[in-house]
């Protein structure tokens, strides 16, 4: 095997890896929209306390001397995931419940109003400056002859790669085969028959918004944990990133966002390693450019039919 | 001796300047079958979207089985037993016929999450009895086989159908149909017919119709209303109302 043909391996293995968190991040757009048909411009806020609670918890734990690192991950993932839903549940109720039935954009701007708010509010908190931990997981496989070049897999990469996966399966079963799934489903084609059923909408539309915090948060945790670094401005560009991969993967698909969310984190990797690492943010907002121009509505997404 | 059912007392509609209903009262009885028919535009599905909650009436009353029905939310309205269909279908079109079956029984599987979990037997059992009623009712309306069909594929007529069987597993006391029969054929039409009837002699339930098909409306009425130009113009038997000079001018014009 080549040098170049491994080093291709290597970048596609990051790209994955950062692509499926991505993918995480990406699904909560996707759901809300799916079901408002609005943007919650606050979902890269709740991924950015997501990773902070983690390393808050992890920190902690340690401090207590706690060791193993098991029960510290999924006590960290508990306490992540409950407090990222109740801020999600929490945007929901005070940004988008009020303004039901206004105008489009008046939501909008609140959700941002509440993006900003978040940010703030978490430099108060704990500072503006970076928050490191060292890393918990460390070491890995690595394969390919070493007198050429060495393609590593980090246990951290692989723990990401289970952790989406089986969180993805999760929710298309949750959304496939449970009650509540089916209520969401119906929600987003329709969301004035559903009320009419006898079904309080209200209460499924909270319900995305927890759910997709609660994958915001799985997604703070791997990548917090991956970088080993958190600051209260990372949820802006991981939102604009998700957002991206939902836009490219066709907003309100979820299997789209997750395909756009892949794709982005491919691009992106595979930019880095060819070109100056600057360059990534053109490619992949390009790539956005090009896909809209010749697929409005996405890689998955159906095309909008008017509601008459 | 048949009981008041739906008492709509001086309902009234506007819209800024406009007076979309006008004082319109409206009586249904248990197991009665009552149409409003009128002119386009005379206003009849406006009464329906202030019955079901779509929008809050200017004035008037609305008594549901002696409670008032105004201020209430759409879901709320239609979980006291008052459902309504549309103009036009509005199916969960992506999901099988089955699944449209089961979400309008959503609030009657309503289990907590452990118990779903944990398969819980009362959990299972109200599992069991949605499906049976949701096969019940497609067996009614004769859509069985087509159960795991996507709903969006189904020929319109058996859409037309599978909608009033969605309705009917929320095991509603009053049914608002709004022009069912609206670009069904002849046979379809007969189907149709048939299956009013049907609900209110074998199932016991009360259906308020808004259609414009003649024939339908004066073969199953009980008693219908006309509406003008949102104004109440006359109500009475089919008999009567064939024969009302007023409905006459409102339909054809003055001589």
């Amino acid at each position: 095997m080549t040098e170049s043909f491994l080093y291709l391996i290597q970048q596609l293995i990051n790209g994955l890896t950062i692509g499926s968190t991505y993918a995480l991040i990406a699904i909560g757009y996707t759901m809300v929209y799916g079901i408002i048909g609005m943007i919650n411009f606050a979902h890269g806020e709740i991924y950015m306390i997501g990773s902070y609670v983690t390393f808050i918890v992890i920190a902690g734990l340690l401090g207590m001397g706690l060791v193993s690192l098991p029960i510290i991950l999924i006590v960290a993932l508990i306490v992540a995931v409950i407090i990222a839903s109740t801020y999600g549940w929490t945007v929901e109720r005070v940004a988008y419940r009020p303004l039901r039935g206004s105008n489009r954009l008046i939501p909008l701007i609140s959700a941002i109003g509440m993006s900003i708010f978040l940010q703030n509010y978490v430099v108060l908190a704990q500072g503006s400056r970076d928050v490191a931990l060292p890393p918990q997981i460390t070491g890995g496989w690595t394969f390919g002859d070493p007198s050429v070049f060495e393609v590593s897999f980090s246990y951290m990469q692989a723990l990401i790669w289970i952790a989406t996966f089986a969180t993805m399966s999760a929710l298309t079963l949750f959304i496939s085969r449970s009650r509540m799934g089916r209520a969401c489903r119906a929600c987003s084609e329709d969301l004035g028959m559903t009320n009419l059923l006898g079904i309080d909408t209200n209460r499924t539309i909270a319900l995305t918004f927890i759910i997709g915090a609660a994958l915001a948060a799985v997604a703070g945790l791997l990548l917090g944990l991956y970088y080993g670094v958190v600051n209260p401005f990372i949820g802006f560009i991981a939102g604009l990133k998700a957002f991206t991969a939902a836009v490219l993967g066709g907003i309100g698909s979820i299997p789209g966002a997750v395909l756009g969310g892949l794709i982005l984190g491919v691009t992106e990797a595979l930019t880095s390693a060819y070109f100056p690492s600057e360059y990534k943010d053109v490619v992949s907002f390009g790539l956005l450019v090009l896909i809209l121009l010749f697929r409005p509505s996405g890689l998955l997404g159906k095309p909008e039919v008017e509601k008459v | 001796m048949s009981q008041l059912l739906l008492d709509v007392q001086g309902l009234t509609m506007r819209f800024g300047g406009l007076v979309a209903v006008n004082k319109v009262d409206l009586k249904v009885k248990n197991r009665q079958i009552v149409s409003i028919i009128g002119p386009n535009g005379a206003g009849k599905t406006t009464v329906f979207n202030c019955l079901s909650g779509f929008y809050i009436p200017t004035e008037g009353s609305v008594m549901f089985n002696g409670r008032e029905l105004a201020g209430l939310k759409d879901f709320q309205i239609s979980r006291k037993g008052l459902v309504r269909t549309f103009q036009h279908v509005r199916l969960f079109s992506k999901m099988t016929v089955i699944e449209n079956m089961l979400v309008a029984q959503h609030r009657h599987l309503n289990t907590n999450l452990l118990s779903g979990l944990f398969k819980t037997s009362s959990y299972r059992r109200l599992q069991q009895e949605a499906m049976d009623r949701a096969a019940y009712w497609l067996k009614e309306v004769d859509l069985l086989e087509f159960a795991n069909r996507e709903a969006g594929n189904l020929a319109y007529g058996q859409q037309r159908r599978l909608e009033i069987a969605r309705c009917m597993v929320t095991q509603p006391e009053l049914l608002l149909l709004d022009e069912p029969a609206a670009g069904l054929n002849p046979n379809e039409t007969k189907e149709l017919d048939e299956l009013i009837v049907k609900l209110r002699d074998e199932h016991e339930i009360s259906v308020l119709l808004i259609e414009h098909d003649m024939g339908l409306v004066m073969g199953i009425s009980d008693h219908i209303y006309v509406i003008a130009q949102g104004t109440p113009l006359a109500d009475g038997t089919a008999e009567e109302i064939k024969n009302n000079p007023d409905v006459i001018k409102a339909y054809l014009g003055e001589e």
